[in-house]
């Protein structure tokens, strides 16, 4: 029961990361976009399926609240500054689909919004993301570390790397969606996010090297854990490939294969524990009888539907969307 | 009052959920009623529904909109603010959450963007599946929280295991029998807040002379409804109580502002409840045994009063009594305004009477008022406890959360949340105004282009419109 949580746990986040990773990347890239056509069609290759991918944000949350409760609570009390941030982001996102479509001279507020909400919310899960990596200091279920535990340099730098990383997604989705000027300047992009991401990953390495965090002694010992980063080297290289060659339909499937990668090393790294290195994935675990009733209900038949949902409108808003000047 | 991180959490969560409460009680009644808008136009081909349904469509979408962002700031506010419950009680109310975002949110969401964009690339019968979907899920939601909150109401089938609240029982759980009564009663909320705003839309127009013919369908179908319904959600009020007076006496003393024990008891119709002096100023009172006859359906049946329970188990007496008061005088006046509007429309003199047409029009606030103070009844009449009982409020803050860092989040929602609502209210208000614009429909075959409209932008389509003969 419990890795079965732990499992769909891990494939909640990693589509959360990967859906509405895409959707914030293009809410930042929206930023960059001169005029108004270019705007509506960056908007309207997420506008359907935006909900459903935040939706996925708070299956991540109530799975941690339900079946591992401990986790929950230590997480969303550390980071009582950085979850508020990233809710504001999100709430201010969110609206601007719907509002800047009411509105002629108000809308470069919901563009500001769009924009900024996407940046801000990014950028307190990456931060959240680098705090747990480098450690949360947590007694007798209860966290400890003080108001401002997560800040570090370190966390900071995590922020603006899925900054980075989520525009990659972004400008890689446009690519595929869009035609015309919003593609080829997406493409324009594209190598310039990569060898940004690159860089930050080297950094990062670095700096847990020098560091001395407790996860760099896991990489050295658990040497298979190297297959993730050939697999995220593999999949550069075919990204480098097909941007060349402007196969629209390959960048996306490769950037989320380096996010899977960055994933895999990140979640294995830290095996068996949930929040590194105080609480384990046992004593994190809800009692069996939730546990139970979770799987026997929702993990047996829900989750398979809600794959399918997924699959649903994906399919009904495939292919490219046109930048259609002549609509307002 | 002394200001603690404790006094903002709450503060807080009152505000954050009141807020996105408002919009879940409009958008579950809505969707019920595209549904059905869908299905008349597919069955009958009327262009009328079809007009209606992408008007309401459009208005549906703003309302949804907020409804979603506000909600997942509900979801994580539990942990930040509430860590110590959060751990407690996350075997049972984690897992019921689970089953709402699992059966309910993701369905939502999965055929929201259908729904909004999709009209031009399904078939007929999907959209109006997908439609139906959303409906459901929005049901569903209620379902999930009813039961979760009624969990914390009366607390069932559960052991205190390594200081959390393991489940034992899961049927109990959700059998609760106050969920029975309860449920029923928030989704009539919602279907009476949707049918009195859209009679309430059809009596503007009237009054103003525009569209009349979806004006004269919408007063007729939002009426009618209502009259229906508005009945049945008293019986179901009168069985809430039924459950407070057997489960939670002091919250039930507190509505009632009953101080002593009675045999049978007198009912305090209005007061100014003087808690000080345990009294009731200016009071109002229907001698007994009407207090006993309604709480406990008897003509000579002992009802609790708040003296005979000891101060600390106190909920805050002014809240429940008058937020209750307020409430039922609502769902009096929806009454009658119901009856009056359906037996006039009936004698087909409702469009000639302006008086009840102005009193349709300005009902629209009912609905959400006696929601929001039905709401403050349940959860502040249950105050100290957060699980009635066994968990008091004090204890389930999180315990290192400073004053200045709840007065932060608390600021930052109360700016975020004024700004989004002030700018979604003129916009839904600006909607309203401009109505089914120009009578214009879509005919149901027209082919659009391959390209997402937004839900709102729709009429601006207007190459593809065609013109609907005026009046039905
Ligand atoms: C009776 C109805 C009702 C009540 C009392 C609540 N909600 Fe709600 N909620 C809904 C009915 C609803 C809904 C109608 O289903 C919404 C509105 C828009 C939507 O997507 O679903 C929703 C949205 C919604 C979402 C966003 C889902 C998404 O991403 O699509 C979350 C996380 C919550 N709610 C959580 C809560 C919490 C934690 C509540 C109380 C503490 C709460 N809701 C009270
Ligand atoms: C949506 C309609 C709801 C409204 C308007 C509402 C209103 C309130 C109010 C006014 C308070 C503050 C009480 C006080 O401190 O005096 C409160 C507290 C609280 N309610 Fe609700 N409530 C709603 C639904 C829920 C639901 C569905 C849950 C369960 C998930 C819930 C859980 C809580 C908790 C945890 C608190 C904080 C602790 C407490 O003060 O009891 N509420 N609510
Ligand atoms: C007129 C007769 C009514 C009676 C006697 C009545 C009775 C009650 C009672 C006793 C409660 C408190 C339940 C608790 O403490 O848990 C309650 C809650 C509530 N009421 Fe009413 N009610 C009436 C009308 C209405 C109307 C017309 C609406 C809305 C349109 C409404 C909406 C609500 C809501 C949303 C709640 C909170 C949810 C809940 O606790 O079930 N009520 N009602």
């Amino acid at each position: 029961m419990v890795m079965f949580w732990v499992t769909i746990l891990a494939v909640s986040i990693l589509l959360y990361v990967l859906l509405d990773g895409f959707d914030l990347g293009v809410g930042m890239l929206f930023g960059l976009a001169s005029d108004e056509p270019r705007r509506h069609a960056i908007i309207s290759a997420v506008a359907p399926v935006w909900d459903g991918n935040e939706t996925w944000l708070v299956v991540s949350g109530v799975i941690l609240w339900g079946a591992f409760p401990v986790v929950y609570s230590v997480l969303m009390s550390a980071f009582y500054l950085p979850v508020l941030l990233m809710l504001a982001g999100l709430i201010l996102r969110g609206v601007a689909f719907e509002f800047r479509h009411k509105t002629v001279r108000m809308r470069w507020m919901w563009n500001a919004s769009f924009v900024g909400g996407s940046l801000v919310a990014t950028f307190m899960q990456g931060l959240m993301v680098g705090a747990l990596v480098q450690g949360l200091p947590v007694s007798g279920d209860r966290y400890a570390g003080g108001e401002f535990g997560w800040f570090s340099p370190f966390a900071i730098a995590c922020g603006i790397g899925l900054c980075v990383g989520y525009a990659l997604l972004g400008a890689c989705w446009l690519v595929r969606k869009c035609e015309d000027d919003v593609r080829d300047q997406a493409y324009r992009l594209i190598p310039c996010l990569s060898a940004a991401l690159l860089v930050f990953m080297i950094v990062v390495f670095g700096y847990a090297l020098v560091g001395h965090f407790a996860v760099m002694t896991r990489w050295l010992d658990r040497p298979s854990l190297f297959v993730f980063p050939v697999v995220g080297v593999l999949a550069a290289i075919t990204l480098a490939a097909s941007v060349h060659r402007q196969q629209d339909a390959l960048p996306f499937p490769m950037v989320a294969l380096i996010f899977l990668a960055a994933f895999g090393t990140l979640a294995i790294s830290f095996w068996p524990y949930m929040i590194p290195f105080s609480v384990t994935i046992e004593q994190a675990a809800a009692p069996h009888s939730s546990l139970a009733f979770m799987f026997w209900g929702e993990g047996l038949f829900v989750f398979p539907l809600m794959l399918l949902y997924t699959v649903i409108s994906l399919t009904v808003f495939r292919g490219k969307v046109a930048a259609s000047r002549d609509h307002y | 009052m002394e200001i603690t991180a404790l006094l903002l959490s709450r503060l807080q969560f009152a505000f954050t959920v009141s807020f996105h409460i408002i919009f879940p009680s409009f958008t579950i009644g809505l969707a019920a009623w595209l549904t059905v808008l869908e299905a008349l136009h597919l069955a009958t081909g009327r262009p009328a529904y079809r007009v209606l349904f992408d008007f309401w469509l459009k208005i549906f979408a703003v309302a949804f909109g907020l409804g979603v962002v506000s909600g997942v700031v509900m979801a994580f506010e539990i942990g930040t603010n509430w860590s110590d419950f959060s751990r407690m009680t996350g075997p049972i109310q984690g897992v019921l959450l689970s089953y709402e975002t699992f059966t309910a949110f993701a369905l939502e969401a999965g055929f929201l963007g259908v729904l909004l964009f999709g009209r031009p690339k399904v078939p007929a019968w999907f959209y109006l599946f997908s439609t139906a979907m959303v409906a459901l899920g929005t049901t569903l939601s209620a379902f999930w929280i009813m039961i979760n909150n009624s969990w914390m109401q009366v607390p069932v089938g559960y052991v205190v295991e390594n200081g959390m609240f393991a489940p034992n029982d899961w049927a109990k759980i959700i059998f609760n029998s106050v969920v029975w009564s309860r449920f029923p009663h928030m989704l009539l909320a919602a279907y009476l807040t949707g049918a009195f705003c859209v009679a309430a839309t059809g009596a503007w127009y009237l009054l103003r002379g525009m569209f009349i013919a979806e004006a004269k369908i919408m007063l007729r179908m939002g009426l009618y409804l209502a009259a229906v319904l508005v009945p049945v959600q008293i019986i179901f009020g009168h069985l809430n109580g039924e459950y407070v007076v057997r489960y939670q006496p002091a919250k039930m003393a507190a509505i009632e502002a009953r101080w002593h024990n009675e045999q049978p008891a007198s009912e305090v119709l209005l007061a100014w409840p003087d808690v000080a002096n345990r009294r009731n100023l200016f009071a109002i009172t229907l001698p007994p045994p009407w207090g006993s006859l309604i709480d406990s359906d008897s003509l000579d049946a002992a009802e609790v009063g708040l003296d005979s329970i000891p101060e600390s188990d106190w909920p805050p007496i002014l809240i429940p009594f008058f937020s209750f008061r307020i409430m039922v005088g609502c769902g009096v006046l929806m009454l009658a305004l119901a009856w009056v509007g359906s037996y006039l429309s009936r004698k087909g003199r409702l469009a000639r009477n302006r008086t009840v047409l102005w009193a349709t029009f300005l009902s629209f606030p009912l609905p959400f008022v006696a929601t929001l103070t039905g709401w403050f009844t349940a959860e502040v009449g249950r105050q100290p406890w957060v699980v009635y009982g066994v968990l008091r409020t004090v204890d389930a803050m999180t315990p290192f959360l400073t004053k200045g860092t709840a007065m932060i989040s608390l600021i930052v929602f109360g700016a975020i949340y004024s700004f989004i609502f002030a700018f979604g209210i003129f916009y839904i208000y600006r909607l309203l105004r401009a109505g089914p614009v120009g009578r214009l429909g879509l005919p149901p075959t027209a082919v659009l282009p391959n390209r997402p409209l937004s839900a709102v932008d729709r009429p601006d389509a207007a190459a593809a419109l065609i013109h609907l003969p005026a009046g039905e």
